[in-house]
């Protein structure tokens, strides 16, 4: 005789303790705290704030404790308590210009005022694993200078003085906002940026890629790409001006690309931007490229059906908290649609034999 | 963490979608794109379903959640208990006594009557959307009622197999203009989709589109003079209420192809065994 | 500012907006049908149905056209108070609040396009009497035929041949509102003569 399954809500009660046993490991080695997320494995938190849309590296650091390292699962997490957040206004905008910069390096230029700053980056590193850090983890203090002060040039904007790169006309039209209104097609370059600064690192990275490679290829050099903090003001309506009411640090990508021309217009180099919370230069490099390819249309180029050039496919992908969802919701149960796809093909198998049959038979 | 605002949603978000509820009721069968928010739910598992749920609960309402047509399958449990954590409604399981039911995949067997709300959790809400995968694409065919090419599928799926080969998320025309995709409810359930006494609204999360079937609304699944519409079911009764006119799961029961089959809708199964209706397999 | 600015949005704004709107909604679902809505107490011109409908489904998002004497310094600082929703003509609006004869012409409203029909206007119409009885309404949310005083039946009849585009109508009259959506269709009752209710 049969009995039917009960208890789904003990099985999920259970499910979550056992889960939290797991996270917390071995109770032997000491729990981490959030403060060692956030000091040392900072690249992870950084990546945590760019694609959850948020910056607040505690929090970030918060949520991969509780996602026992899955990255996709904390920026879900950051996601879905950014969502909640009441909004008091919006900055100004920062102002890169100004940036104190860790790093800043341009491939175009072997110098340039501002100079190249190689900062705290893993490019030369060889990559050997240290043993010695799983001894004892602790470093000599590294050599340091004075910060140079005042502003850092772009690299762009000495092309633009003479008229080698196109022109990026300042505009104050308020951008769209892609948390607050649903994504709509054609999307502008201020939505697709905003799209691909939270994209998935991995997919923006063979987007990238493919460009490279041929698939809406671009020319990119980087001209400039700069880590470092800005200030964030807001216009505090009350007082009548605006105030510095934080910081953030940033990854900023410029690339300088393939350029365009005929016989009436002079040749001109063109863009890729790139704007990233944290120290996050995989994904501004690639955040660029895929930024290039995607303005084909304004460009006056072909379309050579890439998929880096297919705004629709890019940006209806990018999002790896949907991806995620959505990928992982086909382990839920589907006995309803299974049984009708089922009952249906039974039908169809039953049809086709008797017609054998038959056929056999004449 | 601190309090959330009543059903979860903040107000604003609530009057966005429920903006996009009444045009959606306005438009019978129309997609209205809403601002989806993210939910402390994976897209996919229903937060579309979720936020139209919260966009018209009230503390007053009695709640039902299925999953697969049963209350008690994991998914329909964590739902349930999201809203009786942040909305602090009265859940039920009986279908008759709920006055807003969320549902995967189902319609409830028994009819519902006026007064009621059925909310579908909806994962793909384009029904053009595996034959033409561009939203621009497919907003142009339904602006211009261009259909074709849903009626060139279905027949080609005839030339093949000899019958359409969509046996669930069966395509509908709504009121004679917009084709509609009812959620991947089996075709069984769409007779049950026209004329319904209740307000069905469809929520699509990540898709972030709403829609909605007012009461007593037109609804035709697409077919052929030749090929009609036909809802189907596995040709058993329910093994252990022995009812003949419900939607049925097969269960395997032993490594030997014993198979045995059961309501999929188990308020409808228990309510009927509570009745003292027996099937071949009840204890 | 006036006391009365300050006043008369719900006390408890999740529920009562969630109990308006469920009232906004089976009207939309059902056309003609006549539902109760409470919990607002705006001033004058506005009845509290308006007021409640206005709370429950405007903010900062939705541009709202204030037409004829509704267009008054007691509706709009309140309105600004509760709503933050912004003043506009009546050819940007989602929301349009009058009565009938204000409202009037209906050709500036926007209809939505055929690609987006839901980017459209809805006309909140403030009525003298509301009542289950003159022009005779058949459509999806009908089960078979309902009936509603409407000020008049050209204007409703002209808005159903835009379908799927076209304007939505709330109506509005002391604590109670009915709707008509441009799905429905309109025609004069065969027992009664229609009443030129709400045009006064």
């Amino acid at each position: 005789m049969y009995v039917a399954v009960k208890g789904g809500e003990r099985a999920i009660e259970n499910a979550h303790a056992w889960l939290a046993e797991e996270r917390r490991g071995n109770t032997d080695v000491a729990e981490l705290s959030i403060a060692q997320i956030r000091e040392q494995l900072s690249l992870a938190v950084n990546r945590v704030m760019a694609e959850g849309s948020l910056y607040d590296p505690d929090l970030a650091a918060l949520a991969i404790k509780q996602a026992r390292g899955d990255l996709i699962e904390a920026i879900f997490l950051i996601r879905a308590y950014r969502t909640t957040l009441p909004r008091f206004g919006a900055s100004e905008p920062v102002d890169t210009g100004i940036m104190a910069c860790d790093r800043r390096i341009s491939a175009t230029f072997k110098d340039l005022p501002g100079g190249q700053v190689l900062g705290p980056t893993f490019d030369y590193t060889h990559r050997l694993l240290d043993f010695k850090l799983a001894a004892d983890g602790e470093v000599p203090k590294a050599p340091s200078r004075d910060a140079e002060t005042g502003t850092v040039p772009h690299v762009t904007a000495f092309l633009n003085r003479e008229g080698l790169i196109e022109e990026a006309p300042h505009d104050d039209t308020p951008p769209p906002d892609l948390t607050r209104e649903p994504l709509e097609m054609p999307a502008d370059r201020a939505l697709r940026l905003q799209a691909l600064t939270r994209a998935d690192e991995g997919f923006t990275l063979g987007l990238a890629y493919s460009t490279q490679r041929g698939y809406g290829r671009n020319h990119a050099f980087v001209g400039e790409l700069r880590i470092g903090s800005v200030p964030v003001e807001m216009d505090i309506p009350e007082l009548g001006f605006a105030v510095e009411i934080g910081e953030v640090t940033l990854t900023e990508c410029e690339t300088v690309n393939q350029f365009t021309g005929s016989k009436t217009e002079l040749p001109q180099f063109t863009r890729g931007y790139g704007l990233v919370f944290g120290q996050t230069e995989r994904k501004a490099i690639s955040m660029a490229l895929v930024d290039r390819a995607l303005r084909w249309e304004e460009l006056g180029e072909d379309n050579v059906g890439a998929p880096a050039q297919d705004a629709e496919f890019v940006l209806y992908h990018a999002d790896n908290i949907q991806a995620t969802g959505f990928l992982e919701h086909i382990k839920l149960p589907h006995y309803v649609d299974f049984q009708s796809e089922l009952e249906l093909v039974r039908k169809l198998r039953r049809e086709a034999g008797a017609q054998q049959v038959q056929e056999a038979a004449e | 963490m601190t309090e959330y605002n009543f059903a979860y949603l903040d107000e604003q978000t609530k009057r966005m979608i429920r903006r996009a509820i009444l045009k959606g009721l306005a438009i019978p069968g129309y997609q209205v794109p809403f601002a989806s928010r993210e939910m402390p739910m994976p897209y996919g598992w229903g937060t579309g379903g979720v936020q139209v749920s919260a966009a018209v609960l009230t503390p007053k309402d009695m709640f039902k959640v299925i999953d697969q047509g049963a209350d008690d399958t994991t998914n329909a449990v964590s739902i349930r208990t999201f809203f009786q954590r942040t909305a602090g409604v009265a859940t039920t399981t009986a279908t008759s006594d709920a006055t807003v039911i969320q549902t995967r995949h189902r319609i409830p067997e028994e009819p519902l009557h006026e007064g009621q709300i059925l909310v579908y959790q909806v994962p793909i809400p384009e029904p053009l959307r595996f034959l033409e995968p561009r939203e621009s694409e497919t907003r142009k065919m339904h602006s211009l009622e261009e259909y074709g090419l849903m009626h060139v599928k279905l027949y080609e799926d005839i030339s093949r197999h000899g019958h359409i080969a969509t046996s669930y998320a069966y395509p509908v025309k709504v009121e004679g203009r917009y084709v509609m995709d009812p959620s991947p409810i089996p075709k069984f359930d769409n007779p049950k989709l026209g004329d319904m006494a209740a307000i069905q609204l469809f929520g699509a999360g990540r898709e972030q589109r709403i829609y909605a079937l007012p009461p007593y609304t037109q609804v035709v699944s697409l077919d052929f003079e030749d090929h009609p519409f036909e809802a189907s079911k596995a040709d058993h009764p329910c093994g252990m209420c022995g009812a003949t006119d419900s939607y049925l799961d097969e269960l395997i029961i032993d490594d030997a192809g014993g198979r045995m089959f059961v309501c999929s809708d188990t308020d409808y199964c228990e309510a009927r065994q509570t009745a003292g209706h027996k099937g071949k397999d009840a204890a | 500012m006036q006391a009365n600015t300050l006043s008369g949005g719900f006390t408890d704004p999740a529920t009562q907006s969630a109990h308006a709107f469920r009232s906004v909604m089976e009207a939309m679902a059902r056309p003609g049908a006549i539902q109760d809505i409470h919990g607002a107490a705006p001033p004058a011109p506005l009845s509290p149905a308006m007021g409640a409908v206005l709370l429950t489904l405007c903010d900062t998002q939705t541009p709202v056209y204030l037409a004829g004497d509704m267009d008054c310094q007691a509706v709009r600082a309140w309105l600004a108070f509760h709503t933050g929703a912004p003043l506009v003509g009546p050819a940007h609006c989602m929301f349009a609040v009058g009565k009938w004869d204000a409202l009037a012409p209906l050709a500036v409203y926007p209809i939505g396009t055929s690609e987006y029909p839901d980017r459209s206007a809805t006309l909140i119409v403030e009525c003298s009497e509301l009542a289950a009885s003159g022009a005779t309404l058949t459509g999806p949310g009908i089960k078979e035929t309902a009936t509603l005083s409407l000020p008049e039946l050209d204007a409703f009849q002209a808005n159903r041949t835009l379908f799927p585009l076209g304007l939505d109508f709330i109506f509005t009259c002391g604590e109670r509102l009915a709707a008509l959506p441009r799905s429905t269709e309109v025609t004069r009752s065969s027992s009664e003569a229609i009443t030129q209710v709400g045009a006064s």
